[in-house]
């Protein structure tokens, strides 16, 4: 596995001119890139009915999940920290507005701007301090108390992200919540090493459900433990002989066959006493 | 950088500010993209603007005989006046420029289309 670029340099200085070409000229990026930018459209659950909507993109670097946002006709405006990449997306005259701005300085947005917000592999790079004094816990909840704001009533955010272990997600839900968000954690793919993507679903109103995730196992495929066998007689619709369900039955068979049966009572299968 | 997105950055990020809102604006070039009219969303968005804020705009981008400066009733069965915000807050494209925050003074530059929202160390 190749290293974690956060773990190389801070964002603008990873990715520079050379690093930024790169990453928006490779068609397997542009390709994993876009399919991200469509699921997390689709976590966004924006109601279908054809509307506009003005859409935040945070870390949108080259503009290639704006490009999702603009084939499905919403506005969307993308803020990032790399100068390189944003030079990219004004060159390839991307349809949304780009801003050179840090994720964890705060969103420098008027409250209540946006209709949904989508963010595809950079919220990672915030649990990383790049500089003396920088603090992950601080600029997450900064980051998110702000976005918080910017959003409107009912707006969703939804993050494609590649956390590092399990105490970053844990961060970074927990910020989120202290921020005051509502959801959690949706893992597509969760058996898979390769296909597996982690989305952070938050949302600011409301008690809607968590979305389904992708590729998850729908039922159990083990077998149920059973303690006696005779339990699966029961299954194929007959009782275990000599039960006091099976002498009922063969009783009634009986009477049907017109042979003379003792009737039933409380004692019907119930063993003799030595007396007799 | 569009007017539209100039209506809705703030510099309420920087330590001490409340609002931050509305920026001054200062264009040094300006450029001039078409873009499709639509209607429904200049409609949708108008209740997100602030409107003395796109007066500011269109003052500052000389175009005050356009917009008026104060918002008129009904502006959905204007279409005139609808296609002139369109051009206004959709069309015009700020290259080089800078924004200032009203209670700091801080000064953030705007270059290529890009405004530079970064912070300093002591700002954040």
């Amino acid at each position: 596995m190749a290293r974690r670029p956060e773990h190389s340099a801070p964002p603008e200085i990873f990715y520079n001119d050379d690093e930024a070409k790169k990453y928006s000229t490779n068609t397997r990026i542009i390709e994993i890139q876009v399919e991200m930018a469509e699921r997390a459209l689709e976590l966004l659950a924006l109601p279908d009915d054809d509307e506009s909507r003005l859409i935040l993109d945070i870390g949108c670097g080259s503009g290639l999940s704006g490009s999702v946002l603009e084939d499905s006709e919403h506005m969307w405006i993308g803020i990032d920290i790399s100068k390189s990449m944003l030079d990219i997306a004004v060159e390839r005259e991307v349809a949304g507005d780009v801003i050179l701005g840090d994720m964890g300085e705060g969103m420098p947005f008027k409250p209540g701007t946006f209709d949904g917000a989508i963010s595809i592999s950079a919220l990672q790079w915030l649990c990383n301090a790049d500089k003396s004094y920088h603090n992950p816990h601080k600029r997450l909840l900064k980051f998110f108390t702000t976005l918080f704001s910017c959003l409107t009533r009912t707006a969703r955010a939804v993050f494609q992200f590649y956390p590092e272990n399990s105490d970053q997600i844990e961060m970074v839900t927990s910020q989120a919540m202290k921020a005051g968000f509502y959801g959690g954690l949706v893992v597509d793919y969760p058996n898979s090493a390769k296909a597996k993507k982690y989305y952070l679903v938050l949302m600011t109103g409301g008690s809607a459900e968590l979305p389904q995730a992708l590729g998850s196992p729908e039922e159990e495929r083990r077998v149920n433990y059973i303690k006696k066998r005779d339990a699966c007689r029961e299954a194929r619709g007959k009782a275990p002989k000599k039960s006091r369900d099976w002498i009922l039955a063969k009783k009634e068979r009986r009477r049907r066959q017109g042979l003379e049966t003792r009737p039933d009572t409380k004692y019907t299968a119930r063993k003799r006493s030595g007396k007799f | 950088m569009k007017l539209s997105t100039y209506n809705f950055l703030t510099s309420v990020a920087i330590k001490g500010v409340k609002v931050g809102f509305p920026l001054k604006l200062t264009i040094n070039k300006k450029e001039v993209v078409e873009s499709e009219f639509n209607p429904t969303f200049v409609e949708r968005i108008l209740p997100k603007l602030d409107w003395s804020a796109v007066y500011g705009a269109a003052q500052v981008a000389e175009l005050t005989e356009d917009i008026p400066a104060v918002q008129p009733e009904n502006i959905v069965e204007n279409e005139l006046l609808l296609q002139k915000l369109h051009h206004l807050l959709f069309e015009i494209d700020v290259l080089e420029g800078q924004l200032e925050c009203p209670e700091t003074g801080r000064v953030f530059p705007i270059s290529d289309g890009i405004p530079n929202m970064l912070l300093n160390e002591d700002e954040v």
